[in-house]
């Protein structure tokens, strides 16, 4: 006799209630869905949120906020974290052109990001505080936190494409390196001649 | 003040910024005690979450002390301890109005499927995050709770989000009675959700991870049920073979968008960030849970498209199940349990570090050194 799921009853090594009362400190406290806080999962209760207006006053400063199209308007309130600036702002702002349906909206975004960070890097050389690579990646917690013997052994997954990590991060300044000393190179060769 | 900063994909400092200011007549000005960096901190992090603009700062678990308050502010003044939800959210749109905090529409102009988040890219609202000495709090009426004088700091800054995901991930499961509950992730989430799968009924509760330091912890923080996927040749027909071949009854994704297991998606999906995330577990959710059953997701993933194989959550006539949480609903209850003995959230946190050391956090949680699995950041000592 085949068993389940090929016949209708459920499977047999489930323990019972009470063993499992007896061995999981709160089991089934939440089994009424009434008890679940998130159940059910749409409450209308305007008044229990704390809120004391029906919409919110808006904030100041709202000229150039970029937003998605799929709004009808500027929310009230926004972060100001990082406004739009430069040619990554640009980028942006072109990107915002696109709705959150198309693929193009969020391709351009991570390519702005990009070129926000590389721009960045090489603004901070120019600067009293340049990016330094082994502070800002905390790679000296390798020694520090037992970096060899939190992997050597273990089994773990990640060893198979974490490789790439230190490519994806230094890959970009070692071809921009590269890039660099051809066309001084190049240019050394033509004023020779 | 300082605060952490992104400089780019895994490059981040502590740096002097500008004080955060009152904005809006409803915000308050927190200098924070703790912060925690979270799972998917590590998607902007890596460089992953589209519009993460240089010289933003990240954190969405925090808790702090009312440093100051704009002028239509009622419920807090200066001085009081507070725990703030993940979510920046208005307590009047459509959405909050029924519940959904995390899905407010008057805080996000910059995407509609979002709401606003602390510290989590321009994507989720452009707003800095807690992981400073100070952070601004939109709408301080609504999302903040003063941390009830029983409760232990750290649990209050693991209510603010970790501990509620992974509750409400359970909750999303549907659970009854006896079902078996199969968790992908042991990480904070992923613990959570275990443990609080047991509170709702469930009769089995089995974790899956690739890291037996945290499998050890799924076993004596969850009574867990444990696999190590990298020890199977297909976890998916192990999960078949310990159900009876039936499936399990709720599959809970507590991974998200930098899942391991497959090289290929992880390397379209994380390095390449041709996809929002490499939904590796999401799919194994969808192949270990059994036909009419359900899965719920509490792992984040990126806005771009992503490979799930939907064709079989179809044929499987599965019910898919995920939101960002809305934290401040889970409180109350969540309260109660702790208080109950039910729940000890910081059994599960590692390191403490300062804000100065956040760099080297991050590395050690990104590279899971020395067994982390949650680490929390002393901004100011308390």
């Amino acid at each position: 006799m085949p068993s389940t799921p090929y016949i209708a009853n459920k499977p047999k090594d489930i323990p019972t209630p009470d063993e499992l009362r007896a061995r999981i400190p709160g089991w089934g406290v939440d089994f009424d869905p009434k008890d679940r806080p998130s159940y059910p999962k749409e409450v209308f209760d305007p008044a229990g949120t704390g809120a004391h207006w029906d919409y919110p006053e808006e904030q100041q400063n709202r000229e150039c906020r970029e937003r998605s199209i799929e709004h009808e308007r500027l929310t009230p309130v926004f972060g100001t974290s990082a406004p739009l600036h430069g040619v990554s702002g640009a980028i942006r702002r072109y990107a915002y052109r696109y709705s959150e349906g198309r693929a193009a909206h969020w391709l351009i975004l991570i390519f702005a990001d990009r070129v926000d960070a590389w721009v960045s890097h090489g603004k901070s050389l120019a600067s009293l505080r340049p990016d330094n690579p082994i502070t800002e990646t905390g790679v000296l917690s390798e020694g520090r936190r037992h970096g060899i013997s939190s992997r050597l052994g273990k089994r773990r997954a990640d060893v198979n494409h974490a490789w790439l990590d230190p490519i994806i991060v230094a890959g970009p300044w070692v071809a921009a390196g590269g890039v660099a000393v051809v066309a001084v190179r190049t240019l050394a060769r033509r004023f020779r001649n | 003040m300082r605060a952490m900063v992104y400089r780019g994909p895994y490059k981040i400092r502590v740096e002097e910024k500008p004080m955060p200011t009152i904005e809006h007549p409803n915000d308050a000005i927190l200098r924070v005690t703790t912060a925690a960096i979270c799972g998917s901190d590590l998607h902007l992090y890596h460089g992953l979450m589209p519009d993460t603009r240089v010289g933003t700062t990240f954190g969405h678990e925090f808790i702090g002390v009312v440093e100051e308050v704009g002028s239509s502010v009622r419920n807090l003044v200066r001085g009081d301890r507070v725990m703030v939800p993940f979510n920046v959210y208005c307590g009047s749109c459509y959405f909050c109005a029924r519940g959904l905090y995390s899905n407010c529409h008057n805080v996000n102009p910059n995407a509609t499927a979002v709401g606003g988040i602390y510290g989590y890219s321009h994507t989720c609202g452009g707003y800095d995050g807690g992981q400073a000495e100070f952070v601004r709090v939109p709408f301080a009426d609504v999302g903040p709770t003063i941390i009830p004088e029983w409760m232990d700091s750290e649990d209050a800054v693991l209510l603010t989000d970790a501990l509620a995901t992974g509750y409400f991930g359970a909750q999303l499961g549907g659970i009854v009675e006896g079902d078996t509950v199969v968790v992908f992730g042991a990480g904070p989430v992923g613990l959570y959700a275990a443990k609080s799968a047991w509170l709702m009924g469930a009769g089995r509760v089995l974790v899956i991870d690739h890291l037996e330091y945290r499998l050890e912890k799924a076993r004596s923080f969850a009574h867990a049920e444990t696999f190590n996927f990298a020890e199977y040749d297909d976890i998916i027909v192990e999960m078949k073979k310990t159900t009876d071949f039936l499936g399990a009854d709720v599959v809970i994704d507590a991974v998200g968008a930098e899942a391991d297991g497959n090289f290929l998606q992880q390397v379209t999906g994380t390095k390449l960030k041709l996809q929002g995330g490499s939904p590796i577990a999401l799919n194994w959710a969808i192949d270990s849970v059994r036909k009419g059953g359900t899965v719920s997701v509490v792992g984040a993933y990126g806005p771009i498209f992503s490979a799930v194989k939907f064709g079989d959550a179809l044929n499987k006539g599965l019910t898919l199940r995920m939101n960002q949480t809305p934290v401040k609903r889970q409180w109350p209850r969540l309260f109660e349990h702790i208080r109950n003995g039910y729940l000890k959230p910081n059994d599960i946190v590692t390191h403490r570090i300062p804000l100065e050391d956040i760099a080297e956090g991050y590395h050690m949680f990104s590279a899971k050194l020395d067994n982390c699995i949650k680490t929390l950041v002393i901004a100011h000592p308390s």
